[in-house]
């Protein structure tokens, strides 16, 4: 039989290159308070930042490594074979011109200076430890938004950072917030100052080049009263027989009335370990919203979080994860309701693929004393092939009286029979797969904003030219 | 050349022999009916011919326009030409008849030409029409609660639109009344002309009231036993498959029966 490639092909490696490293600075392999000092040392980071790395560290060492909620592929990342900072310097650019050749191609490849141009308010681009481009839209700095790299944040704004900085999420919340802690380079600090309303989305992307090593970004934003701010961060990294870790601490703060949406569209290589927290804290009639599709990685360990600690504050995860073979997508949503009337809502759709793997986990908390609170959970899988595998574990703590919790669970199947139909009419094995993934998570797609359901779509395709192989 | 042909066919599943050395051409311009009882093998003739992965070809050769198919995946037989409406079309949940016909038609068309949208619906809704069916339909998940009827509609919309070489229609008068039936063979008789074959599976004649076959063929135990003219249809009608059943029985009965 002649099999066509098809531009699809050849396209869904789009993140699949390497450059050679060219890093002048290189923490080595394996982590000991050394590699703390080293870090410390070529970020020039205040006392109070070095502290709290090592700090962090020791915190890392006593945590045993999850059990409750993990996997035992947790166990094949030896922490020992990892390089925790690598960079060719500590300074972004503001200017594409002034980004390392090798590097800026990098970033052409993935398409991020055009889409800068097109419709984003400025953009962070990560290359392994460091950002290597940080810019923001002229008009939109007038305003009085940041949009730094940590580093810089902690420096030039420590008013803002230290009273929020690991504040939202502890150090010991979890074995990889500590590491994240402890080792924290790049990563964005944002700030939008009360009433701003952020019109285009920031964005980051995180870029791994190197192998054997571990990308620890640390994310910050802060929308003050009334303000409004969508941020995006995509990451992609090279195909490498080493296990490569990805583990960053994202934290959210939205203060009175403000809105913050947060959007992921990973797509790891599938040797990556992705293990991230996220959590954000509404306020009185804030909102924070995670959008968050999970596409490709060996492991992915991630349950953004909202707590809602004022008044009629809202918290929503809409999140998709797909496992292809070999992968397991272990994902979900944590929300935490403090005060009354507060609502939040989960809507979760995985897909696994041949031997693909989706674990669906959540945790609402509704405690007591609180009324009027409201939760929606919906938890949807699609089993493409019968030896997927696909678990939901919801946890569901509500008490009170004056509260209401739905929830609602399915698992459907892409038939053998459905497949034939579509390719009956003429489209080939992966589109007829692409289309029924996307019609299963074409309503809650539908949500997104533009830009990213068309990219996300996309991924879903080359996802799918690459599994029928 | 202009014709799909069945050679001997030999079809089996799980060792269980279904199509037992089964000839038919059908030559482009013409409608054969296959008439049989049920389990005769009728729809899996159709699969078969279509690509379905479960069957097992054992012997024969089919021929679309005298290219052996036999070795094509199913949607490299589907975008060469060749139609089945199924006689039990699947569901595919979130994904609209707008955007899946859409798919389908895109599919056709050589690499790197876009399809373009305001001719495309342009078509859908002339198709449409021919059918009388609701433009709400487009935006109606593929099959997803549709009635009998409404299946088989929106199979022979997707015929229309996609203009194949042969079609293969298996039961689309089943689930039908008698008006929708009409619609049904009205949009049928509207494809029909010197470019399309179509093999009309039945097992009631009151289709071929309204679609007028070239030829009727009599389908039992996974062969054609007689072939004729249209007549044939009102015989086996008033007669019914009984007397087949001793041919049947002449044919012998597979071992494990
Ligand atoms: N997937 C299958 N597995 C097992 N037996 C099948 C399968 N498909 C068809 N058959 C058998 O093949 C025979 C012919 O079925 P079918 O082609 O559906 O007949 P018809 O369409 O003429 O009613 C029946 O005995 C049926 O049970
Ligand atoms: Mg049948």
């Amino acid at each position: 039989m002649v099999k066509e490639v098809s531009p699809l092909e050849i396209e869904r490696n789009v993140g699949n290159f390497a450059y050679p490293e060219t890093h002048t600075h290189d923490a080595g392999v394996g982590l000991t308070e050394k590699t703390i000092h080293y870090i410390s040392d070529i970020k020039d980071d205040p006392d109070w930042v070095r502290e709290f790395r090592l700090n962090a560290y020791k915190t890392f060492m006593s945590k045993p490594m999850p059990t409750h909620w993990a996997s035992k592929d947790l166990e094949a990342i030896v922490f020992d074979n990892i390089r925790y900072y690598l960079s060719g310097g500590t300074q972004p650019k503001r200017n594409w011109e002034d980004v390392p050749d090798d590097v800026k191609r990098t970033f052409e490849r993935l398409g991020i200076p055009e889409q800068e141009r097109k419709f984003l308010a400025g953009v962070e681009a990560q290359f392994d430890s460091e950002a290597v481009y940080s810019n923001i839209k002229k008009a939109v700095g007038e305003q009085g938004v940041i949009f730094v790299g940590s580093a810089e944040g902690l420096k030039n704004h420590p008013e803002i950072f230290r009273k929020w900085f690991g504040k939202v999420i502890p150090t010991g919340d979890n074995k990889f917030s500590a590491l994240n802690s402890a080792v924290f380079s790049g990563g964005s600090f944002i700030y939008v100052p009360p009433g701003v309303k952020v019109k285009h989305p920031l964005q980051a992307y995180f870029r791994i080049n190197a192998e054997n090593f571990g990308q620890f970004e640390r994310t910050l934003i802060i929308c003050d009263e009334g303000s409004e701010l969508t941020y995006m961060e995509g990451c992609t990294a090279p195909k490498f027989n080493t296990a490569t870790l990805h583990s960053a601490v994202v934290e959210l703060v939205a203060m009175k009335g403000a809105k913050l949406q947060y959007i992921t569209v990973q797509n790891w290589s599938a040797n990556v370990f992705n293990l991230v927290t996220k959590r954000g804290i509404a306020h009185e009639d804030a909102e924070v919203k995670w959008i968050d599709c999970n596409i490709g990685s060996r492991l992915t360990m991630k349950y953004p979080g909202v707590i809602m600690k004022g008044r009629r504050a809202r918290g929503e995860v809409l999140s998709i994860a797909l496992a292809g073979d070999g992968q397991h997508q272990d994902t979900g949503a944590k929300m935490v309701h403090a005060a009354d009337e507060t609502t939040s809502n989960i809507i979760s759709k995985s897909i696994s693929i041949g031997k693909g793997r989706a674990t669906y986990r959540g945790l609402v908390h509704i405690p007591k004393h609180l009324k009027n609170c409201k939760n929606n959970t919906e938890c949807d899988a699609l089993l493409i092939n019968s030896t997927s595998r696909t678990d939901t574990y919801p946890a569901i703590t509500v008490r009170g009286t004056g509260n209401s919790v739905q929830h609602e669970a399915s698992v459907s199947q892409v038939s053998a029979e459905q497949i034939f139909y579509m390719q009956q009419r003429g489209l080939t094995e992966a589109q007829a797969m692409s289309l029924s993934v996307n019609g299963f998570v074409n309503d809650l797609v539908r949500q997104f904003p533009m830009e990213y359901s068309v990219e996300l779509k996309r991924l879903i395709e080359l996802e799918m030219e690459g599994s029928v192989g | 050349m202009n014709k799909l042909s069945i050679t001997n066919l030999r079809v089996s599943i799980a060792d269980q022999e279904i199509i037992r050395g089964l000839s038919l051409a059908v030559p482009k311009g013409e409608i054969h009916a296959i008439m049989g009882p049920n389990g005769s093998g009728k729809s899996t003739l159709a699969k078969v011919l279509t690509g379905h992965p479960d069957y097992k070809i054992t012997a024969g050769e089919v021929l679309m326009d005298g290219e052996n198919i036999l070795a094509l995946a199913p949607d490299e037989r589907a975008r060469k030409g060749l139609f089945l409406a199924f006689q039990y079309p699947s569901e595919i949940p979130g994904v609209t008849i707008a955007n899946f016909l859409r798919a389908a038609v895109q599919a056709r068309l050589p690499e790197g030409e876009e399809l373009e949208a305001t001719d495309y619906y342009a078509k859908l809704y002339e198709k449409m029409d021919l059918l009388e069916m609701d433009r709400s339909f487009t935006s109606r998940s593929v099959n997803e609660g549709f009635s009998g009827g409404e299946k088989k509609r929106n199979e022979i919309l997707q015929l229309a639109m996609l203009q194949p070489k042969y079609a293969v229609l298996d039961e689309t008068d089943s689930g039908l009344d008698i008006d929708a039936l009409k619609v049904v063979a009205h949009g049928v008789n509207s494809l029909r002309g010197p470019n399309l074959g179509v093999i009309l599976i039945t097992h009631y004649q009151r289709l071929l009231d309204y679609i007028i076959p070239d030829h009727v063929h009599v389908m039992v135990q996974g062969r054609i036993v007689r072939s004729g003219g249209k007549e044939l249809a009102l015989e086996l009608e008033e007669k019914g498959y009984e007397s087949y059943e001793t041919v049947k029985d002449e044919i012998g009965e597979p071992a494990m029966a």
